[in-house]
This record gives C-alpha cells, sequence and structure tokens, in this order.
C-alpha cells in the first residue's frame, strides 16, 4: 500500500465542499422533512391505530430512531453509486484529478470520508425530529454521529466499488433493488425482526443497517454486551469496502 | 537532462496496439508538437506521461523521475490541460482555481489564484459560476487551472480541437506567451497551422510511433521540398499530368479534384501545367509523404 497523503485527501474533499455549497439548501430540507413525514404517516398513522409500543418503546419513537439507518443509507450508498458513476463518465473530473499529484487511494479516501462525515450529521436529523416527537434525550445519543460516520463509510465504499463495477449507469437499478432495498426493510426500522421466520433473523445479523439501527436504538434506551461487537463489525466492514472501492475504481481509472 | 525520455514504449488494448514501440526525446524549454492523425496514440502517451495508463514495455522518464514508479512526484511538477473540458460547472471559477491549487499543494493558494486569474484573463468574473461563462472564457480557465502551480512541464492534448477560431487564436496567444517564459510543452495536434506556429519541433506520429522529428521547416525542406502545385482538371488530364509526374520521380497524390505534386520545383521545364496552382509546401504533404495518409 502506498503512503497517502493527507493533503491530496483533503484537497479531494474540498472539491466535494465546494459542490455541496451550491445545493446544500434543498439536500439538507429534504434530509428534515423526510423523517418528519415518516414520523407522522407511520407512527401516527400505524402507531394510534395498530400498535402503540414495540418492546416497551413507542412507536413513534421506535420507528424515530430506526430512521436514522435509512437516512445513512440514502445518503451515503446512492451519492456514492451515482456521484462517483457521473463524476468519472461524465463529467471527467477524475481524469483532472489523477492527473494531480492525487493517487486512486487518495481519491477514494477523500469521496469516502467526505460522505461519511456528510451522513454522520445527516444521519441524526431524524433522532432529533422524534426527540422533537417527545423521545428523552439521553448522553449516549451524542455516540450517533459517530455510529452512523463508520456505516456510511462502509456504504460510500460499497457505492463507489458499484460505480468502479457496473458498464451503464442503469445497471444501478440490480442493485438498489437487490441490495439497497431489501437491507433498508430488514433493517428492523419499521418492525422488530425478531417477528421474521429464524432464517431472515440470522441473515439480518449480517445486514449493516439492522446493526446500526440497534446501535442507534440503544443508544437512546441503553447499551447491551453486544454493542461493541456491532460496532467493531461496522469498522471491519468499512475498512473491507474501502479496499474494494479502491480496488474497483483503479481498474476503471488506471488503463 | 531531458524533460521527457521515453524508449521503446509500448501499449496495448486488447489487440489494439495503441502505443508501438515510442521513441520520444522532448529536451527542456522546447515546445514540442505531437502531429498526429485519429487514434494515432497522442492521448496515450499523454496518459502514459501522468500515470493514467501504465505501459507493457519500455521505459519512460518525466522531469528525471522514473513512471510508474515515481509518476506521482513528476506529476507534482507538470501541468495538464486535458482535450475535454472537465471544469466543475456549477462551482465558481475560483474555486475550481482553489480545488487545484490545493490538490498541487501551492503553498500560497490566494497568490497562485490570482495569477491564474490574471492569466486568463478571468480577474472580474472570479466569482461567477463556470456555466456562466462564455466558450471562450470557459477554455481559457481549464488552460489556467492546468498552470495554476507554476509547473515546469505542460502537456496539452488538443488544446483547440473542435473550437472556433476566435477562441483558438485566444488559447494560441495563451500557449505563446507560456512558450516565451521557457516552459516546457508537450502539445498534441492534428491541426498543422497550430503546430506550425507554436512549435520549435514537431514530432509526427502514426500508428503508435513517431515517424519523423525535427523542426517545421527542415521536414518539409527534407520530405516535401520548397513548393507544391495543386491542378484542377478533368480526369483524363490529371491522370496524364500524375503519369507523367510519376516518371520523373516525383512525390504524387491525387486529393479529391485535384492531383498533388510534392516539391515542384525539381519537376522538369513544363512537367508541372502553366494553370496549375502552386504554394508552399507544408506539414500536411509531409505527412502524407511519409504516410500515405490524410491528417484532417
Ligand atoms: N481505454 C482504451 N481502451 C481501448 N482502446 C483504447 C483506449 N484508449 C485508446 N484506445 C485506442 O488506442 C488507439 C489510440 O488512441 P488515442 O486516443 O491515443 O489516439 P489519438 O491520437 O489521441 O486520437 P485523436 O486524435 O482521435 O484524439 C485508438 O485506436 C483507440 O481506439
Ligand atoms: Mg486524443
Amino acid at each position: 500500500m502506498r503512503r497517502i497523503e493527507p493533503a491530496a485527501v483533503l484537497g479531494v474533499m474540498s472539491r466535494e465542499v465546494a459542490n455541496f455549497r451550491t445545493f446544500w439548501r434543498s439536500t439538507t430540507f429534504s434530509s428534515l422533512m423526510e423523517p418528519m413525514i415518516y414520523l407522522l404517516a407511520f407512527g401516527l398513522g400505524l402507531g394510534t391505530t395498530l400498535v402503540s409500543t414495540v418492546d416497551g418503546v413507542d412507536y413513534v419513537e421506535f420507528v424515530g430512531t430506526g430512521m436514522v439507518a435509512t437516512a445513512v443509507v440514502f445518503s451515503s450508498a446512492l451519492p456514492a453509486m451515482f456521484g462517483t458513476f457521473v463524476k468519472h463518465r461524465f463529467q471527467r473530473t477524475y481524469d483532472a484529478i489523477l492527473a494531480a499529484p492525487v493517487d486512486v487511494e487518495e481519491l477514494v479516501s477523500g469521496e469516502m470520508l467526505w460522505i461519511g462525515l456528510r451522513s454522520g450529521i445527516f444521519g441524526t436529523f431524524p433522532l432529533l425530529i422524534t426527540i422533537g416527537f417527545g423521545l428523552d434525550p439521553a448522553p449516549a445519543m451524542l455516540l450517533v454521529p459517530f455510529f452512523c460516520f463508520v456505516t456510511a463509510l462502509a456504504f460510500a465504499g460499497f457505492g463507489i466499488a458499484v460505480a468502479g463495477s457496473v458498464a451503464k449507469i442503469d445497471q444501478f437499478n440490480y442493485v438498489t433493488t437487490l441490495v439497497i432495498t431489501p437491507m433498508f426493510l430488514l433493517a428492523g426500522t419499521f418492525f422488530p425482526i425478531e417477528g421474521l421466520p429464524e432464517w431472515a433473523q440470522v441473515l439480518s445479523q449480517f445486514n449493516p443497517l439492522h446493526q446500526l439501527v440497534v446501535l442507534v436504538r440503544s443508544a437512546s434506551f441503553g447499551f447491551d454486551a453486544y454493542d461493541p461487537l456491532r460496532l467493531a463489525g461496522l469498522v471491519v466492514l468499512a475498512f473491507a469496502m474501502w479496499r474494494l472501492a479502491i480496488d474497483r475504481l483503479r481498474r476503471r481509472l488506471i488503463d | 537532462m531531458a524533460a521527457i525520455e521515453l524508449q521503446g514504449v509500448v501499449k496495448t488494448f486488447g489487440p489494439i496496439r495503441a502505443v508501438d514501440g515510442l521513441d520520444l526525446n522532448v529536451p527542456e524549454g522546447v515546445c514540442l508538437g505531437l502531429l498526429g492523425p485519429n487514434g494515432a496514440g497522442k492521448s496515450t502517451t499523454m496518459r502514459l506521461l501522468t500515470g493514467q495508463a501504465i505501459a507493457d514495455e519500455g521505459s519512460l522518464r518525466v522531469l528525471g523521475y522514473e513512471l510508474p514508479r515515481q509518476s506521482k512526484d513528476a506529476r507534482a511538477r507538470m501541468g495538464v490541460v486535458p482535450q475535454l473540458d472537465n471544469l466543475d460547472i456549477d462551482v465558481t471559477v475560483e474555486e475550481n482555481l482553489k480545488v487545484f491549487a490545493r490538490l498541487y499543494r501551492v503553498a500560497d493558494i490566494g497568490a497562485a489564484v490570482d495569477r491564474a486569474l490574471a492569466l486568463a484573463r478571468l480577474t472580474d468574473r472570479r466569482h461567477d459560476a463556470v456555466d456562466e461563462l462564455s466558450g471562450g472564457m470557459r477554455r481559457r480557465l481549464l488552460v489556467a487551472r492546468g498552470l495554476v502551480h507554476d509547473p515546469q512541464l505542460v502537456l496539452l492534448d488538443e488544446p483547440t480541437v473542435g473550437l472556433d477560431p476566435q477562441i483558438r487564436a485566444e488559447i494560441w496567444t495563451l500557449i505563446e506567451d507560456l512558450r516565451a517564459e521557457g516552459t516546457t510543452i508537450l502539445m498534441s495536434t492534428h491541426y498543422i497551422e497550430e503546430a506550425e506556429r507554436l512549435a520549435d519541433e514537431v514530432a509526427l506520429m502514426a500508428k503508435g510511433r513517431v515517424i519523423a522529428r525535427g523542426r517545421p521547416n527542415d521536414l518539409i525542406a527534407e520530405h516535401a521540398g520548397r513548393r507544391t502545385a495543386e491542378y484542377y482538371a478533368p480526369p483524363e488530364r490529371r491522370a496524364e499530368v500524375r503519369a507523367a509526374a510519376e516518371a520523373a520521380g516525383l512525390p504524387v497524390r491525387s486529393a479529391g479534384p485535384a492531383v498533388v505534386i510534392v516539391g515542384c520545383e525539381r519537376a522538369p521545364d513544363g512537367l508541372v501545367p502553366d494553370d496549375a496552382i502552386t504554394r508552399p509546401s507544408s506539414l500536411e504533404d509531409v505527412f502524407v509523404e511519409l504516410t500515405g495518409e490524410e491528417l484532417e
């Protein structure tokens, strides 16, 4: 592995920041509104008619804490997939960056870190909204941005690797349908996975979004002994996705 | 030390030999024009020089650094202007330059950006988004972005391809200024006029290798003589003239409705018809002479 220079990584991130400044308003708006709409619809609709509590927790708080994972996956995997593809194929941004003293490792690291940081912040929005809906703030919630950051790194790496592997942009449909949507629905956000068949419960243990959901609920309602293991699993996954993204993108960018 | 030293470089893409035994030496302070038709391997050569393509064979040195191992050090001192515009269009002119000043680890970013803005004559547009600029301004910004770190060596890949004549003239002025400062330049092009006007020396490239190299005038004198005649006439008459020229051992070719006699000053009296047009021989004539292919 070659040496990674912080100046190169920061330079790549600064390009993202410069671009983000042109569209942060709309992104922030939808990131705040979306959880609110979900909570109103699901929480109030379902919560007042069919279910009122899950595992002793108000249904609104159950969904609200779970939606942190939703916010993370949609602000990491999808921007990484589309952003990388567009910058590589349509805008040829990466050709310009790699002609400067920046290696593929540094390019990928900068892109992942930026998405991780952004998701770390945007991921907390559903939690803040849920507090507005009555969830009691807890000191451990200060760890949530970090949990989101690590999970977002993993999904960003995954998204970049996918973008580096597909031939055409429409092939992203396979990935969203077969990977992202099932992960999102079976994360335990809207219903506890304990109600699922045994095999699905086992599978869920390998779903990083489920692990994030559990960690966020632990931060809100109390940790259990397995939580450090969950976090360690996410860290290992993020590292593996980082290496995979570098490998896939290098094949694409260096002839 | 030469700024660029390539020896026996080969780069294949499956069955295509994009660069095929390329030897190229660019001394410091020289503007070398790499002249070749579509698919000659010009862009691939540029990508090899920036480490974005890895050669299958041969040795490559840029500014004394061995590629691909020390490519990053070489890139730090090298500026690149791509064939296709890849600016960030939603972002301001100034931010585009700032980002690249950071990527090139420039110490005084403010000063470097001001200098590049002045160079591109965009100081008063610094706060505008790139997509509000005219085509010529965008192109000047693209060149200035590649110069933001005051590089020792500049690679220009077809800097004016597809641009209208006025914008082309603006970019030529920018390149002339750069030459006057003594920056080493490697510029690929398939425009004869561009090479003749800007390059100290040209290397003619075809099928992945350099087939001739020298000052434009020397190359022309050596391979195409002083003057070239173009004779427009009915086909039978052209065929007669062509046969006579061939018999006299002169290079001759057909170009649309004309027959072209290269180095016609060497023709015996009476061979070139009085109503033929004669003009100074050009690099195009040299190229066709050497490869049998047209450039543009
Ligand atoms: N990434 C690639 N994959 C496959 N073939 C490639 C690739 N890059 C270049 N080639 C092929 O290599 C040959 C040389 O291409 P190159 O782009 O270097 O030519 P060029 O001289 O720059 O041409 P132009 O004047 O059209 O820009 C062409 O046949 C091209 O199709
Ligand atoms: Mg080209």
